[in-house]
């Protein structure tokens, strides 16, 4: 890590006034340009964040918007944002939002003259911003030959190559021979990256650190090509031991101009997807930041590119050499930290060079001020790998919003993280005056930041906040695999289990008390029956004081046999104070004051110290899930409600037609009736409780089971046939 | 429309107090109409007194405390821990859980059964008491298995049947939790045959049962002989499968007599009961599955039993002066006067008390006031009852009876005023008076004795015998037919008197030793434990608490409907 040095400088940082607010008077111009009809209605072909934060920059320009929903969408907050609405088919994506002939449709019918298409989805399909254009739509991107030759990943670094865009030095010759190929390797220095063009799961992959290794490698890696794929062409390519993932953002106009609006840092990434970005990039010097952008520029003017797209690079944080991956020929997830950080909306740029509008700045009047983040919160699993949960959020909280924290989520508290799509919850950004600032606000907003009812990667985020080598700036795109020691538990540290369950305890001893203070709170507000002085607080014992037992249980992430029930014992005292007692430990009993500020907010005063708590629970399967935030704590318990009854053979009623005066297994007619359906046959095997016939009587069917398992015998009575009460109808032996 | 109106007036009296915001007029009219009975402080800190009391009443409450302590640990931990192996729980943590949760409970007679036998006998072996079950009152009678196996001793008879009487009294619906091993035989003369004893019970319920107040029975362990018929009585019962069991006979007895040979669970289990002989309505899977089918029964009573004035506003305001000083005002020493005033300032809403023929009989105070919202007629002592008050008492029953308002009687009486001045005004036939209001009212009365409770004074202040719904002592209390020393006085007088017809010659020393064997005798008969232990009163209490335990007696009466009072025959 000490090589990033090779391409720090200082940092300088910037103290010109400036605001990152958006900005409210565009800028633009038409001069030049041919009039054509401006936009007043767009249709949105996406969902969520994004929809949603389209439909806002509309909205401020004054332009109706249109959401285009799935039926999982019906009730989602982006169609509740829109203008008009339209349905536009099943849950699953290939026939809903992937479906671009019905949304160009729902275009046409609601007359909107453009389509904005967010990311993802259809937002790179060349064909489907051709279809607009056919059908005189103006899709707000870039022309789809861009799409086109952005798509095609070896094609877009050809066309790179020769604009002179860096590339990751290597070989794609077909030329095989081994010495020409250590020839090449040694040409392009190592370590290196041996590949066979073919097949994938990193067989036959090698990294060879020096020359003399190259020649063993390099059969290695071919026998098991061949052997694998059946084709043994390789190819080789530098290998870059601590990369970063740096994109620099590129907007152009129709006009041909095109500018960068700096660099965002997207490195920190599990399952290849980024969880933190950040603008500008850290330990970047203007020297590497101007170089970077210029690149990206000639990466888009080779494309003729115009709209919003993002360059990505990797840059090799040991030499300091930065080359082109891939360019993403739309608005990414991630832009609002340049938005911050340049006090720009990007949408509304998109917007007016869908106008044909000439971009509102030169590339030296576009400012750079202060550092923002961007966290994705997502519902998922941390432990399990970061798999997408789904569930109903009960409870969604965000932080509040100002100029300097935005929240970009298509949710609301009640609605459902569907499996149909992306399990993104919201976007939070923050802004600072230098990265610094901006992680101390990033760290307080994760902490406020409340979700239950899925879980979710926020704790992970704050452990990332939290991490040195992150407040160091020292990102890479193995950031999290290296140091995943401290980032994720470790059940083998003693000293952090203890730590871990004296926060457990003391937050299931705020989670009673607050709890109990809430259910005498609304007891105060409407007694049952009326009987208000029977609910008065504390409960009233003769002599003594009210007691209350609750079990909480915990997951106690250090113990790999999981969850810990935490049994409490809360003595009521009065002036809304309990003294709680956790079994089973030595630490002594603690005092708790509870206020009820009201909704999920409590006053807490424990051990001297006030604080304010937020609680969130909600009931499911039988169970109280409860989530609390106190301090920088975030803890979740569970609370078994009701009574876990077994399906006991003797609480059940099971009608007995067995009478003693038969051999063991005769069934008897339990009532005089009519027989309506036989169901099986003389000899059949049956299971216990299999129906046999159907009795009819007094205009009810009573259906007669087996009562063991085992073969039928004796059954002659068929269907049509009355029986008297008692008489036998079958029985049903053991083999 | 007169409560209407004293609700207006308490909110509009309130104003004066909380809030400045509303104009001026409300608050003159406040200051012209309602202000007037707020009570004076009326205590002396640095009196001698008031520390002494204090530091004498305090050593009480810890002696009460120590006592309940006792009581609450059941049986003792070896019997309790047995108990916890069954899965049951104890009788209190059984109405803890049937109780709504965050709901008070008014147990009844804690320390019954206290020294009264050779043996411990905490609570009497049986926990009784008060508390809402989805929002309906409901009277709890849960046997101790942990005190000699839940069997009936007499008191425990006692106690059981003064819930029942309470019960019938407010049209409490009654929950039984069952667990007992039936009578005490040891002592089954004094628990069968009488009136009052064992077949009691079964009495009340079909009585009660007649009268439209359910009775639900849980049984959670076993319900021998007699103890059978509580839940056969029952109008729905409960059985936890593996520890309840009912039977008339256990299987020894069935094997001693028939000869079979049969197990509990086989002879009178849950699903014996449940499904063959239908003597139980509810199979429970266990303890508390059992406990949850006996809050669903209570929440289908609907209406049953229910009548009472339960939608009274109860808005109020916290009396003005600390209820802790309660205990510096009662009195150790009943030769030591003081204000009864002081007490009520501190029961009473808001310390307001309206005070009714205040110059007249000044030895009984009498007034109206609320107490936690509900409008009460207070009767109080504040020195010997003379003729004037004695007539005061009964008028002012008269006009509450009238109203309805319920009584509540501070007691701390040494009597009636004797002597031949005071009998020829005819005191005998003034008390009288008071003891015909006092026994025919029909408003509950709740007795609170504070201090001393002697001779008639214990009568026309609404002692035991005259059937308040509820009583309670301080621990500083004390009851007899007279003072100890009075009665020294009296008994060796007498005593001299038949020695001297045989010429015996009493020596002054023997005199004095038979005086104090007598005081000592009514010193130990006259405490609150001799009794709370048999039962004379429904417990001892904090004074602190009197407020609290007022309102809930009073809330717990009002379950019912009014009912007309008809006086007898007043001596004019």
């Amino acid at each position: 890590m000490a090589s990033v040095a090779s391409f720090i400088l200082l940092r300088k940082l910037r103290n010109r006034p400036f605001h990152v607010h958006v900005r409210f008077f565009s800028e633009f111009s038409t001069e030049n340009t041919v009039t054509q009809q401006r936009i007043e209605k767009i249709l949105i072909a996406n969902r969520g964040e994004i929809a949603c934060r389209i439909m806002k920059t509309a909205k401020r320009l004054g332009i109706r918007t249109v959401a285009v929903y799935s039926d999982a969408d019906r009730d989602s907050l982006h169609v509740k944002s829109a203008d008009e609405s339209i349905n536009i088919g099943p849950p699953p994506a290939r026939l809903s939002y992937l479906n671009g002939s019905l949304i160009v449709e729902a275009a046409m019918r609601t007359g909107a003259q453009a389509i904005h298409p967010g990311y993802g989805f259809l937002s790179e399909s060349a064909e489907f911003a051709q279809l607009c254009e056919d059908k005189g739509l103006t899709f707000i991107g870039p022309p789809a030959s861009a799409i086109r030759d952005m798509g095609d990943k070896s094609a877009s670094k050809r066309i790179m190559g020769a604009a002179g865009v860096p590339l990751v030095p290597g070989y794609h010759g077909y030329e095989q021979d081994i010495d020409k190929m250590k020839l090449e390797a040694d040409k392009i220095g190592y370590p290196i990256l041996i590949k066979p063009t073919h097949g994938g799961g990193g067989k036959g992959m090698r990294i060879v650190q020096t020359a003399h290794e190259f020649v063993e490698s390099f059969l290695g890696a071919q026998r098991e090509a061949a052997a694998s794929f059946g084709i043994n062409t390789i190819l080789l390519e530098k290998y870059i031991t601590q990369p970063r993932h740096i994109e620099v953002q590129v907007f152009g106009d129709k006009h041909g101009n095109i500018l960068h609006l700096y660099e965002r840092d997207c490195s920190v990434q599990r399952r290849h997807q980024k969880i933190i970005e950040e603008a500008p990039a850290p330990n970047v010097s203007n020297d590497f930041r101007a170089h970077l952008g210029q690149a990206a520029i000639s990466a888009a003017k080779a494309v003729n590119y115009y709209n919003a797209g993002t360059v990505e690079f990797i840059v090799d944080t040991v030499s300091g050499q930065f080359y082109f991956m891939e360019m993403n020929t739309r608005l990414q997830v991630e832009h609002p930290v340049t938005e911050m950080i340049v006090g720009q909306d990007l949408v509304e740029w998109q917007i007016h060079v869908a106008n044909g509008e000439l971009l509102p700045l030169t590339q030296s009047q576009v400012p750079l001020s202060g550092h923002a983040f961007e966290a994705r919160i997502y519902a998922e699993n941390v432990p399990k790998g970061f798999l997408p949960a789904t569930g109903v959020l009960h409870h969604y909280h965000s932080v509040p919003v100002s100029s300097k924290v935005r929240v970009e989520t298509g949710v609301e508290q009640g609605d459902a993280v569907s499996m149909h799509y992306d399990p993104m919850i919201a976007k939070l950004v923050v802004w600072g005056e230098n990265r610094a600032a901006a992680l101390v606000k990033l760290k307080d907003c994760l902490t406020k930041f409340q979700v239950a009812g899925v879980p979710t990667n926020i704790n992970f985020l704050l452990k990332l906040a939290n991490h040195w080598a992150f407040q160091n700036g020292k990102v890479e795109t193995h950031f999290i695999e290296h140091h995943k020691k401290e980032l994720f538990v470790d059940p083998t540290n003693s000293g952090l289990a203890k730590e871990a369950y004296e926060a457990a305890k003391l937050s299931a001893s705020l989670v009673a008390a607050c709890l109990i203070q809430k259910e005498q709170f609304i007891l105060k507000g409407k007694p049952p029956g009326g009987l208000s002085l029977w609910y008065a607080s504390p409960p009233f014992r003769v002599n003594h004081h009210a007691k209350r037992k609750m079990e909480l249980e915990w997951d106690n992430e250090y113990d790999s046999s999981g969850s810990k029930v935490l049994k409490l014992t809360i003595t009521y005292q009065p002036d809304e104070k309990y003294l709680i007692e956790v079994e089973g430990n030595e630490t002594p009993v603690l005092e708790v004051k509870v206020a009820y500020v009201g909704n999920h907010v409590f006053r807490v005063e424990a051990d001297d110290v006030n604080k304010e708590v937020n609680l969130a629970a909600y009931s499911e399967d039988k169970t109280r899930h409860i989530h609390i935030w106190q301090g920088s704590n975030h803890h979740y318990f569970r609370e078994r409600v009701g009574l876990q009854l077994s399906e006991d053979e003797e609480s059940l009623h099971k009608p007995n037609f067995e009478t003693a005066s038969h051999p063991q297994g005769t069934v008897v007619a339990p009532m005089a009736g009519l027989v309506v359906k036989v169901l099986v046959k003389n000899g059949m095997k049956v299971e216990e409780g299999q129906p046999i016939l159907v009795l009819e009587a007094m205009k009810m069917e009573h259906v007669v089971k087996a009562p063991s398992s085992g073969c039928v015998h004796g059954l002659r009575v068929t269907a049509g046939e009355q029986v008297a009460d008692g008489s036998v109808l079958f029985s049903v032996k053991d083999e | 429309m007169l409560w209407v109106l004293a609700r207006r007036a308490a909110s509009a009296s309130s104003n004066l107090h909380w809030s400045s915001w509303r104009g001026n007029q409300i608050q003159l009219l406040c200051r012209r109409d309602f202000c007037l009975g707020v009570l004076a402080d009326g205590v002396d800190r640095n009196s001698e007194a008031f520390g002494r009391n204090s530091t004498t009443m305090e050593g009480l409450i810890s002696e009460l405390q120590s006592q309940v302590y006792k009581v609450l640990g059941g049986g003792g931990a070896e019997a309790v821990k047995r108990n916890m192996s069954r899965n049951k729980l104890l009788p209190r943590q059984r109405i803890d859980r049937l109780i709504d949760p965050g709901a008070s409970f008014l147990e009844l007679s804690q320390l019954a059964g206290h020294e009264l036998y050779e043996e411990p006998l905490p609570s009497a072996g049986i926990i009784t008491g008060i508390g809402p079950v989805h929002g309906r009152l409901c009277m709890f009678v849960a046997n101790d298995p942990t005190v000699k196996g839940g069997t009936y001793y007499p008191v425990t008879v006692k106690k059981h049947l003064r819930a029942q009487e309470i019960a019938a009294q407010c049209k409490l619906p009654c929950i039984y939790l069952v667990d007992s091993g039936g009578a005490y035989l040891p002592k089954q003369a004094e628990v069968f045959p009488d009136k009052e004893n064992f077949g009691r019970i079964f009495y009340n319920q079909a009585v009660m049962s007649a009268e439209g107040i359910p009775q639900v029975a849980l049984v959670l362990g076993s319900c021998t002989a007699g103890g059978a018929y509580i839940p056969a009585m029952a109008d729905e019962s409960v059985m936890v499968k593996g520890n309840g069991t009912i039977f008339l006979a256990g299987p020894p007895l069935v094997k001693a007599a028939t000869g079979e040979e049969v197990s509990a669970e086989d002879l009178g289990g849950a699903t014996v009961h449940c499904k063959t002989s239908g003597v139980s309505d509810y199979f429970a899977q266990d303890e508390l599955h059992g406990l949850a089918l006996g809050r669903n029964i209570v929440k289908n009573l609907h209406m049953a039993g229910k009548n009472g004035l339960h939608t009274m506003n109860h808005e109020y305001r916290e009396p003005l002066y600390d209820a802790k000083e309660l205990l510096s005002i009662a009195p150790t020493d009943f030769k030591q006067q003081f204000d009864i005033r002081s007490v009520i300032a501190r029961i009473v809403d808001g310390s307001e008390f309206d005070e009714f023929k205040k110059l007249y009989g000044t030895t009984l105070v009498t007034g109206f006031a609320r107490i936690l919202g509900q409008p009460v007629g207070i009767i109080g002592n504040n020195g010997i009852l003379f003729n004037e008050s004695a007539l005061k008492g009964s008028h002012f029953i008269e006009i509450c009876t009238q109203r309805n308002i319920p009584l509540v009687f501070l007691q701390n009486i040494t009597g009636f005023m004797v002597g031949s001045r005071s009998e020829a005004n005819g005191i005998a036939k003034s008390g009288a008076k008071m003891v015909m209001a006092v026994s025919c009212a029909k408003v509950p009365k709740v007795t609170i004795i504070i201090g001393g409770s002697f001779g008639a004074g214990n009568y026309a202040m609404c002692g035991r015998a005259y059937s308040p719904n509820f009583m309670f002592l301080w621990p500083n209390a004390r009851i007899s037919v007279m003072g100890g020393a009075q009665a020294a006085g009296v008994l060796a007088q007498i005593e001299k008197g038949s020695k001297k017809k045989q010429g015996i010659q009493w020596s002054k020393e023997e005199e004095e030793k038979f005086k104090a064997k007598v005081v000592e005798a009514y010193e130990k008969e006259g405490s609150p434990y001799y009794s709370t232990s048999r039962l004379w009163d429904d417990g001892i209490i904090d004074p602190a608490d009197t407020r609290k335990i007022i309102g809930l007696c009073i809330s717990a009466s009002m379950n019912r409907a009014p009912e007309k009072t008809k006086y007898g025959v007043f001596r004019m």
